[in-house]
């Protein structure tokens, strides 16, 4: 029986990841390691490598355009009625893992977790997690704009087979990734090896766990994956390094970083943050801030996933916390000056 | 429970109550014999004497048919199963790939229609079986009232397939967006999905003219013809929504009825075969009858948090079977 109370949604965590950069290598080990725990298995069609789990489905990735063809309202319907399904069997299962094809989009499949009234109601979103090549994203980032939205959406990023790859390659392909997506939490790992918490029960796009927005430049963990077998063949590139790391900028997709430590007007505030993902909502994949609005004592968060925005008053101000307002916007050519100005006239 | 000042009158304390594990998908009815589709592996047989479980699937029940004599039963084990009256059952068809089985229906002369991934197929009395591909997954499945024909929901639009008219390109009525289930208008001249949004869609079928009918608070999942298929009523909504399908354009034009105004959104509704009632089973467990000419109500079943997720109605309408989420059953004999 479930001993989950019946409000308790059911985590969902969206493995993304270009073509053999080792999705299913993760998965598997998801599923075999003595965790105790059952997951239910949504694979595209088309999988490679057989799953060894009992609740394995096949979905057919098919997406639609809600509202008459809205393109920022693209949902997954198989995950509509597969989840509605799944749900049948609640109590079998204490999470779900969807694998989308290495050429899918990552967006609608959040999307459909905030579309969908049913859907949302019985699960939750709990992280995208892309897995990357070392060896190959750098190539991918050029010629698949698939693979860099799977970078520019992910919440937790694998940079898979650093066997493969020489340090001064690692470092460069470390640096294209947060170019993209300076949030992300990465880890260098080998045939996809990694701490499974580091994956699962992420609650990244819980409000109440928005906590800290900081970009992760140079904080990329190597966890418990140091190179046994060192490449000796060092690059020796160290043009324009700071600090061991070189800055580069990806020519279509950034980030947008702004704050202020004066507080906002929400009634200038949200007209202008609805406006703006309805405008540029195509181009934003993602988005987050934590804001201080005037004469308001507690700490507004929200997250978005296009033109999709969550927000809620998360707690109270601490005594003595900078009440500082941070938003985040991960896009494809973003209009910076334009946001800012937005932004900065949003202060009360 | 509606928001008026004196209590309804009520016939709650006279239903029977069975006891199920787990939610209620579906109810049919052998005779006066209630039997519950529950969400996992099983049917429950509710006569008054006593009620048996009878395991069928191995694994989620999907969806379920019933004509009187069978009930149809498709499930996540890639299974089409039909169970007779005395329990015993047979598959009648396994998904070569173990899709899962979602789609059923029961059509004239002892046929029966399923749908895995994007194949419906359909099986006649005799045996003969066929098969068609859809663009896209099969989400509604329902055969016309007259004739050997389906109508099957799915992306874009619904397919309107003769089986027995091979070779023929089967009719497709566009739409852009998910249609999620599918239904035929007793008189067989209009055919209404329901959609991922809020909102119904229809078309008269002779010209493929449209109808959309929209105002609901939640997706629409579930739907009932009235007794003389004057109107299709409907969940989706704090009240019983009708829309008139009388006369040559059917609700074009028309408002709908709403009675049963209720604090909680209404979830599933099943018309009585005979008379124009109405039940309407709430979200907040609460069951309605609904007298459809001036809009009176009886309570069939109080409000306890237990969204009710399946009605039914014996053959004669004597019987109605109410089902919850949380697998708390009623039986109500009028």
């Amino acid at each position: 029986m479930n001993t989950a109370p019946q409000t308790e949604k059911i985590p969902v965590t969206v493995l993304t990841g270009y073509l053999g950069a080792g999705k299913t290598t993760l998965l598997n080990r998801i599923l075999s390691e003595p965790h105790g725990k059952k997951y239910a298995v949504i694979v595209n069609e088309f999988g490679e490598i057989g799953i060894d789990n009992e609740l394995v489905v096949n979905a057919d990735e098919e997406v639609f355009e809600m509202n008459n063809g809205c393109i920022c309202c693209t949902v997954r319907g198989d995950l509509v009625r597969i989840i509605d399904g799944l749900m049948r069997r609640k109590g079998k299962f204490d999470a779900i893992i969807v694998e989308t094809t290495g050429l899918a989009d990552p967006a609608p499949v959040a999307q459909t977790f905030f579309m969908d009234e049913n859907v949302g109601a019985k699960t939750r979103l709990d992280a995208v997690v892309t897995v990357a090549d070392a060896k190959w994203l750098k190539d991918r980032l050029k010629d698949a704009p698939e693979a860099k939205n799977q970078i520019a959406f992910a919440d937790v990023i694998l940079l898979n087979k650093t066997d493969l790859v020489t340090p001064g390659e690692l470092a460069e392909v470390e640096a294209r990734i947060r170019a993209i997506n300076p949030y992300a939490k990465l880890h260098r790992t080998e045939r996809s090896k990694i701490a499974l918490d580091e994956v699962l029960g992420r609650n990244a796009f819980d409000l109440d766990r928005i906590l800290d927005i900081e970009p992760e430049f140079l904080t990329a963990d190597d966890g418990h994956d140091h190179h046994h077998d060192h490449d000796h063949d060092h690059g020796h590139d160290h043009h324009h390094h700071h600090g061991g790391l070189k800055h580069y900028h990806d020519e279509d997709m950034q980030s947008i970083s702004l704050n202020t430590a004066k507080p906002l007007d929400p009634d200038k505030f949200f007209p202008w943050v609805q406006d703006l993902v309805a405008t540029e909502g195509k181009d934003i994949l993602r988005s987050k801030g934590i804001l201080s609005f005037k004469n308001d004592e507690e700490r507004f968060v929200f997250q978005g996933v296009h033109m999709i925005l969550d927000g809620d008053h998360q707690r109270k101000w601490k005594d003595g916390e900078a009440r500082t307002s941070r938003i985040v916007f991960i896009g494809r050519h973003l209009p910076e000056d334009k946001i800012r100005k937005g932004f900065e006239s949003c202060i009360a | 429970m509606t928001e008026t000042g004196t209590p309804l009158p009520s016939l709650a304390d006279r239903a029977r109550s069975v006891a199920a594990e787990g939610t209620i998908v579906g109810v049919h009815f052998f005779q006066q014999t209630p039997v519950f589709v529950l969400c996992e592996e099983a049917l429950l047989f509710a006569p008054p004497e006593d009620k048996r479980l009878v395991a069928i699937h191995g694994g989620a029940i999907l969806a379920s048919a019933a004509d009187g004599s069978r009930i149809v039963t498709g499930g996540d084990d890639g299974k089409l199963i039909a169970t007779r009256r005395d329990g015993t059952h047979e598959v009648l068809a396994t998904d070569d790939k173990k899709r899962w089985v979602d789609q059923v229906a029961i059509g004239p002369d002892g046929a029966v229609a399923w749908a895995a991934g994007k194949v419906a197929h359909v099986r006649t009395g005799k045996g003969e079986q066929r098969d068609l591909d859809l663009p896209s997954t099969v989400a509604g499945l329902c055969f016309f009232p007259k004739g050997f024909r389906l109508a099957i929901a799915h992306y874009n639009g619904a397919t309107l397939w003769f089986p027995n008219a091979a070779g023929a390109k089967p009719d497709v009525l566009e739409w852009k967006g998910s249609h999620l289930g599918v239904t035929v208008s007793p008189d067989g001249k209009f055919l209404v999905t329901t959609m991922q949004e809020q909102t119904l869609h229809g078309w008269r079928i002779v010209d493929a003219k449209h109808m959309r009918m929209s105002g609901y608070s939640a997706r629409v999942r579930s739907l009932s013809w009235t007794y003389d298929g004057g109107a299709l009523a409907t969940s989706g909504s704090e009240q019983l929504i009708l829309w008139p399908f009388t006369g040559k354009d059917g609700p074009m034009g028309k408002q709908p009825t709403l009675l049963a105004q209720s604090p909680a959104r209404c979830s599933v509704v099943a018309c009585h075969p005979r008379q124009p009632v109405a039940a309407a089973g709430f979200a907040d467990g609460s069951v309605l009858l609904v007298r459809l000419d001036d809009g009176a109500l009886i309570l069939a079943r109080e409000a306890d948090g237990e969204p009710v997720s399946a009605l039914g109605w014996s053959a004669e309408g004597q019987v109605l079977a109410m089902g919850t989420e949380n697998g708390s059953a009623g039986v109500l004999k009028l």
